[in-house]
């Protein structure tokens, strides 16, 4: 027996907390985040995350350019970003800690590996004195800790080699934050367990390294409290943790279950949207066929192929892709066949910043095919609702038999948020009439085909599929005569299938949700009005706002094109209009030519998100104006 | 299965008057089709044509099948798509040299490698006839035309040598000439399971007049085109004086079969896995002025594209039972809130 008690160790309770873990691209960040993440969930607290990472896979080591940044914002109460100023940092090597301290806030808690702090990284960070010695550090609660020798040191004896017991320090970095923030333990030992079962040393090492970081923060008497965030009272019902591509992966799947139309992906692999192409691929028992196509042509050629013999067409990229894929999305304008185009934009233009998010995109969306070629456009505002933006764009085009675009973007697509799971049986249903038989009938009596017959209340074509007898025609990109679908190159025909495929987008407005208007909706002072994932930053922005007695109201556009039909008394209803976006100004152009009214256009093209601290600055500076 | 109703002619040919310019081989070759059609056993509404831009491109147009008409170079994609989703369909790409190899280059080498099941015709007039006389990736050095005014610079494309290269499966060669050769080709086509590629040598007579008649004209066949039959000695001529051996250095060189005498004469294999004789073949002549093969190049049955895809689903579907999206959203770990 001793004496020994265990150490008394106060918690205080937090209502928030924004973590922000950084290292080297190849110290595990990504993963460190997200394990803290869905711990968090299963706790039951709300969250939201932003994973923010190089576009190389391996940067050169210990350098600025491969720091790799996760934050994630955890709370008691529903949020929806993932916060502004992270309360704590943990940094692996003195690069992440260069990089990232401009966002911890002042006075925060940062913790690190003093391993990493040797002269050789000090040197490629850029610091000419040890920050952690030279003072410049004072505003801050520094906790220096030797993550990569103490894991070492408790991998001994697992017959580790050296290299992955050290490898294993970004789990060490979790047990210390798990302790430090009372998230529980369990799910990412059982995680580590699951993942590493065909390697038993590494799952080993990690698990050390988890229990180390655990004990290091219980026995080393550096921390006085530990701190707790209580589950978030949320709505009843049963939660996961989904990041966006992930739920669009699933409402893609969920529409072509609704419609009982198979589902055929053609995708070439780019970022972010490869994530979508790797689930669906994994969703072959749904009837799911995916292609990696040669090029991003071939994707969405072939998802035009597939739609035209009777499946559920989609093609998945960003937007460099959406470029090459112009012409065949003015060929589906003209076939007037489904088609599912799915723009997960990013930083551009060209290559630009792939790993980062940006929507600048919507004009493309909009104009970006040649001729007079309309196009609806339904853009995700978070990364659950990625899920039901994905089945109306699909209820879109299988109904009306027209591609459509969906916007989402590296944000949406990467970070992730508790979700309220769906009752299934209450998802729409998108049964589909295929053609069956003849529709129009000749002078002489002759029962015939013809494709280009429409149905009066939705204005689509029939969508008679090759296999189907009676029904053979022949379609194509050539000017159309309307009803025979004959070739028709004459003045007057072209004129009017121009200004009918423009009136076949601009109905369904009649069939779309009114906007979506929070805050102060009779007698607010401002609009702010957004579309995307602006949603969570505006939304915190506003509320912000209204608690200080502002007067703010919130419009969320899902439907760019056709736009809602309230939208323009929505508009014109309050003195002022602001229209944040990742982007230079497209929506407040489209709004300011659509409505004739004064919007303010609040543009951010940095290749991160708006925080809500610099929206709610927007909103009391055009407030002050 | 129940019988395909007996067809003729007339009932795969649409009530599109056809627009090609009169005296266009493009005509022949429909016809060609359309009288294989009936003999092929298969309904009309099980077939679709699938073509990219160009004169060849109209070709849907005239079929009474189920057609698109898509955009330049794409055919093969389109109907990749298009055979993946519904594998018992039977797909035709047709295309021109400019669509196929130029513009399309990438979609047809990645069509043959995948082995999809796809008859694909590629009509080689060795020039643009649509955007009326450019050269082409098929027209020969030295080429004067509207866009080479002081004579075409490019290295032609040998198609066979491409299709080979890509790892096609069945490669044949014909001519806008020979009706039945056409059609024994396309039947071949028809019924080989993968991608099969036919190269059609067709005749532009308003752009590029009389580019294959040193070898497609009636009086020049016996000596110009070499006739490749599955386990024959490659023999050709008037007389049947000429063969085909292949020399020290592995190419295949024409020779008089006097010289070297029939044992030394290469016997035509077209099923052999290893596709170097054939691609030989292909280099036998430099281009339609020397004694050139036509016939199947190879035909070697390899796994089918969409079959295996389709396999796949049902592999997928009887590990984990069909997709149960109550399931699936309840595939991560989850958690309640009351």
């Amino acid at each position: 027996m001793t004496d020994t008690v265990p150490r008394t160790v106060g918690t205080q309770e937090l209502s928030r907390l924004v973590v922000r873990f950084a290292g080297d691209s190849g110290d595990g960040m990504q993963l460190t985040g997200d394990r803290f993440t869905s711990a968090s969930a299963l706790f039951g607290n709300d969250l939201a995350t932003l994973p923010e990472f190089p576009a190389e896979i391996r940067a050169p080591q210990g350098t600025l350019a491969g720091v790799s940044a996760f934050q994630v914002q955890v709370s008691d109460h529903d949020i929806t970003t993932p916060g502004d100023a992270p309360n704590v940092l943990v940094a692996m090597n003195p690069a992440a800690l260069r990089k990232e301290l401009v966002h911890l806030e002042f006075g925060g808690t940062i913790i690190v590996n003093q391993d990493a702090f040797i002269e050789r990284n000090l040197t490629k960070a850029g610091y000419d004195s040890d920050p952690l010695d030279d003072g410049s550090l004072d505003n801050y609660t520094l906790f220096k800790v030797p993550m990569t020798t103490i894991t070492k040191e408790v991998c001994k004896g697992l017959g580790v080699k050296p290299r992955d017991a050290e490898r294993s320090k970004n789990f060490f970095a979790l047990g210390l934050l798990s302790w430090l923030y009372n998230r529980p333990a369990q799910p990412t030992l059982d995680w580590i367990s699951a993942k590493f079962k065909r390697q038993q040393l590494i799952a080993d090492a990690n698990t050390a390294a988890f229990k180390a970081g655990m004990a290091f923060g219980e026995t080393a008497e550096l921390f006085d409290f530990t701190y707790e965030v209580k589950p978030a009272v949320l709505e009843p019902g049963t939660y996961t943790n989904v990041n966006g591509n992930t739920a669009l992966s699933w409402g893609l799947v969920a529409a072509s279950q609704q419609a009982k139309v198979p589902l055929f992906l053609g995708s070439y692999p780019i970022t972010p949207a490869s994530d979508i192409l790797h689930e669906l691929s994994q969703r072959k028992n749904f009837g799911v066929r995916t292609l990696q196509a040669e090029d991003e042509i071939a994707a969405v050629c072939a998802a035009l192929g597939a739609s035209f013999g009777g499946h559920l067409g989609i093609t998945t990229t960003s937007g460099p892709g959406i470029a090459l894929k112009g012409e065949t999305i003015g060929l589906a304008v003209s076939l007037e066949l489904p088609l599912l185009v799915i723009n997960i934009q990013r930083g551009g233009p060209s290559t630009g910043l792939p790993t980062k998010t940006e929507s600048a995109d919507l004009m493309q969306a909009m104009y970006g095919r040649h001729g007079e070629s309309p196009v609806p456009i339904v853009a995700a505002y978070s990364p659950s609702q990625c899920f039901f933006a994905a089945i109306e764009a699909a209820r879109i085009a299988l109904k009306y038999r027209t591609p459509v675009i969906l916007l989402s973007d590296g944000y949406l697509a990467n970070g992730s948020e508790p979700w309220l799971l769906p009752d299934v049986s209450s998802l729409p249903d998108l049964t589909v009439e295929f053609a069956t038989g003849p529709n129009h009938t000749e002078e002489d009596g002759t029962e015939v085909f013809w494709p280009y017959l429409r149905d009066p209340e939705t204005k689509a074509r029939p969508w008679a599929v090759p296999g189907t007898p009676g029904l053979t025609h022949r379609i194509g990109g050539i000017e159309k005569e309307d009803g025979t679908g004959n070739i028709n190159y004459e003045p007057d025909n072209h004129g009017y299938m121009v200004k009918l495929r423009e009136e076949r987008v601009a109905h369904i407005a009649n069939d779309i949700p009114p906007t979506m208007l929070d805050g102060d909706v009779d007698d607010a002072d401002l609009l702010v009005l957004g579309w995307g994932s602006t949603w969570g930053a505006i939304t915190s922005a506003v509320m912000r706002a209204r608690s200080e007695g502002h007067k703010v109201a919130h419009a969320h556009v899902t439907h760019l094109n056709p736009l809602p039909k309230d939208l323009g008394d929505i508009v014109r209803r309050y003195p002022k209009v602001l229209v944040p976006e990742m982007n230079l100004g497209q929506f407040c152009r489209i709004i300011r030519s659509e409505f004739l009214v004064d919007a303010q256009s609040v543009a951010k093209v940095e290749g991160v998100p708006f925080t809500a601290a610099e929206l709610h600055r927007h909103i009391n500076g055009a407030l002050d104006d | 299965m129940t019988d395909v109703p007996t067809t003729t002619k007339a009932d795969w040919t649409s009530d599109q008057e056809v627009r090609w310019c009169p005296g266009c081989g493009d005509y022949s070759i429909l016809t060609a089709v359309q009288l294989l059609m009936p003999e092929l056993g298969v309904r009309r509404e099980d077939t679709v044509f699938v073509s990219g831009i160009g004169c060849a491109a109209r070709f849907p147009y005239y079929m009474n099948t189920y057609g698109m008409h898509g955009i330049h170079g794409r055919a093969p994609a389109l109907a990749t798509g298009l055979a993946m989703a519904r594998p018992e369909l039977h797909v035709w790409v047709v295309g021109g040299d400019g669509d196929m190899l130029s513009i399309g280059g990438n979609h047809l080498l990645h069509a043959l490698r995948r082995n999809v099941n796809l008859n694909i015709l590629l009509f080689n007039n060795q020039i643009y006839g649509l955007t009326k006389g450019q050269y082409s990736p098929t027209s020969e050095i030295g080429k004067v035309t509207k866009s080479t005014p002081a004579g075409s610079i490019d290295e032609p494309f040998n198609p066979i040598s491409v299709a080979l290269g890509a790892e096609a499966s069945f490669v044949a060669r014909t001519h806008d000439m020979d009706r039945q050769h056409m059609m024994d080709m396309f039947r071949r086509a028809h019924d080989f399971p993968g991608a099969s590629f036919v190269e059609v040598f067709q005749n532009c007579n308003v752009f590029n007049d009389g580019a294959f008649g040193a070898i497609t004209k009636k009086d020049k066949r016996a000596s110009m085109l070499i006739h490749l039959e599955h386990g024959q000695p490659i023999r050709f001529g008037e007389n049947n004086e000429k063969g085909v051996v292949i020399n020290p250095q592995g190419s295949a060189e024409v020779v008089d079969v006097a010289d070297v005498g029939e044992s030394a004469l290469l016997v035509h294999d077209e099923t052999r896995q290893d596709p170097s004789l054939a691609f030989a073949l292909s280099r036998v002549s430099a281009g339609p002025f020397e004694p050139t093969p036509i016939g199947v190049y190879r035909a070697v049955e390899r796994s089918e594209y969409a079959t295996e895809a389709s396999k796949q689903l049902a592999m997928a579907q009887e590990q984990s039972g069909p997709g149960d999206l109550e399931a699936l959203l309840h595939s991560r770990p989850t958690w309640e809130v009351s």
